[in-house]
């Protein structure tokens, strides 16, 4: 049986909800194990309490999210740092 | 590279139904007006808000099948037997009625039009949805880069875009097709099916640019089997996006 | 709320005698923050660990030799959907806490991965909570947490840890997995308690 999780790709619009950015497109490091990636190639399991955007290598969250009434929970601990392109 | 990707809030559009075209008998494209929409490139998609009268609302995200054109935007809906939403899309929803979505959405799984590299295209299928919106973006823009789509899917019966598919496939101009059938195969194709296997992607695909780009698309499965067939046959990994729609390819 | 779309209704539900926000469903949906693990029954194992540091621990014959009761309770999922009158057959907590000596207020549920929950230890007691392993007459197939998962009923699901393997007994209470990030620290679905300040 496959598992319920698509990429990253799938939390676009979510994420945009709340950034002013692309950030399947970002590049981050892995606070687990290092790796870099784009967060589109993270593991998404939205069919959840919330969403969680596991590493494609170690498997720990990148990034998760809640989204309540009117408010949205972050917890990037997962991510060492983002890097997302802008202008100029 | 990484392109700017800082943009404003994503805020819900609504959509007007203006045309439908059957694409198949469980399988059909929606073309939707969206006042407001403020473009996009192709590889992206939308997210879709359905809401009910009691309040119970529910998403999902589709692939946007057009070339950019405007406030005009294509959707191909694939119906599915236990789906909640793909009932509605693809057999309810009329002409007329509005439609929720946001977008576009998405930079990673994007073609750019001005790059002249060359492109390799492969869809198990309704994973040819946004492959398909790259390939009507090729022609419509001119651009000259070498594209070549490879389409897995059942059978005729479930093939997409049939006659396009058809048609672009007899104009050459560096835009080539391969439509590769599991399970049955119509006369005149030579009647091979099965997997899209290593050898047959070694020998549709044809030699590997150093420098193709590559978008893999369809169920998680299919795209980890032939995400891991590139790269076991020297494709650098970085060289291919995926977007992979969930086990059973969405719903 | 957005626009309605006409002519849509979703998968068939209506409200019945349901905490307020939910919708009853006739499915069993399923909900993941991670990978469904797939080990098999050898390495199981089940651990209470007392506040002192005190570890009681069952593998998959001593747990299954325990008495089990047969129950049948309503499910609430904080994502809003209800599936009334399931079957379980479980291992209730207080047969599994009979003989361990605590004084702790607070449990925290932990289960196979970085998945927790928690509860007061009260909550855990007193006929409310089991370690389920069958569900509607089979095994509790991997998808809805098997080989055994908490079950605990009069608080929204995702205090009943899937995949679980112990209960950590505290004096202090540690928020969860999802505690941590805006649900609410307790769960009670009849007094709506969803989000943190509900």
């Amino acid at each position: 049986m496959t598992d319920m999780w698509t990429d990253g790709n799938s939390l676009g619009g979510q994420l945009r909800e709340v950034f002013c950015a692309d950030l399947t497109a970002a590049t981050g490091r892995c606070a687990g194990c290092g790796r870099t990636g784009q967060l589109a190639e993270g593991r998404a399991f939205d069919h959840a309490a919330g969403v969680v955007l596991r590493c494609p290598g170690c498997g720990q969250p990148l990034l998760r999210m809640v989204r309540g009434p009117g408010r949205t929970w972050l917890d990037l601990r997962g991510l060492e740092y983002i890097e997302i392109a802008s202008p100029g | 590279m990484a392109r700017a990707a800082v943009l404003g809030r994503l805020s819900w559009l609504v959509a007007r139904l203006a045309d439908i075209r059957d694409e198949t008998a469980t399988a059909r494209t929606l073309i939707l007006e969206v006042p407001g929409w403020p473009g996009h490139l192709p590889g992206q998609h939308i997210d879709v808000r359905l809401t009910a009268e009691d309040g119970y609302s529910t998403q999902r995200s589709y692939s946007i099948a057009s070339a950019p054109a405007g406030s005009r935007l294509e959707l191909t809906i694939q119906l599915l037997d236990d789906g909640e939403v793909s009932p509605y899309l693809a057999q309810v929803l009329s002409r007329g009625d509005p439609l929720e979505l946001r977008g576009p959405v998405g930079g990673y799984f994007v073609w750019h039009p001005a790059d002249p590299a060359p492109v390799l295209l492969i869809g198990g299928g309704s994973g040819v949805v946004p492959l398909m919106a790259m390939v009507r973006t090729r022609i419509a823009s001119g651009s000259q880069a070498p594209m070549r789509l490879i389409y897995s899917t059942r059978s005729r019966d479930t093939l997409l875009y049939a006659a396009e598919l058809e048609r672009i496939a007899a104009g050459g101009s560096g835009l080539s097709v391969d439509v590769v059938y599991t399970r049955s195969a119509p006369p005149g194709t030579g009647g091979r099916t099965g997997r899209l296997d290593g050898d047959r992607l070694a020998a549709l695909a044809g030699p590997q640019d150093a420098g193709v780009a590559c978008f893999v698309c369809g169920p998680t499965g299919f795209v980890e089997s032939i995400a891991d067939l590139l790269t076991s046959r020297g494709m650098d990994p970085r060289q291919v996006r995926t977007e992979r729609f969930g086990p059973s390819g969405g719903n | 709320m957005g626009i309605v779309s006409p002519g849509f209704s979703g998968r068939r539900r209506s409200k019945a005698n349901l905490p307020p926000g939910q919708y009853l469903v006739h499915d069993f949906p399923v909900l993941s923050a991670g990978p469904t693990p797939r080990a098999g029954l050898d390495g199981w194992e089940f651990r209470i660990t007392t506040e002192s540091g005190r570890v009681h621990a069952w593998d998959w014959a001593a747990f299954r030799a325990l008495p089990a009761e047969d129950i049948t309770v309503d499910l609430h999922c904080v994502t809003k959907w209800s599936k009334l009158g399931t079957s379980w057959r479980g291992v209730s907590l207080d047969t599994l806490m009979d003989g361990v000596e605590t004084s702790a207020g607070f449990a925290l549920a932990r289960a196979v991965g970085d998945y927790t929950a928690n509860l007061p230890l009260a909550d855990l007691l007193d006929g409310k909570a089991w370690i389920a392993f069958r569900y509607d007459g089979a095994d509790l197939p991997a998808e809805h947490g098997g080989p055994a998962r908490l079950l605990v009923p009069h608080l929204y699901l995702w205090k009943s840890a899937k995949w679980v393997r112990g209960v950590e007994l505290l004096d202090h209470d540690e928020p969860g997995f999802w505690e941590s990030l805006g649900y609410h620290n307790y769960g009670d679905p009849w007094r709506e308690q969803r989000y943190w300040g509900d």
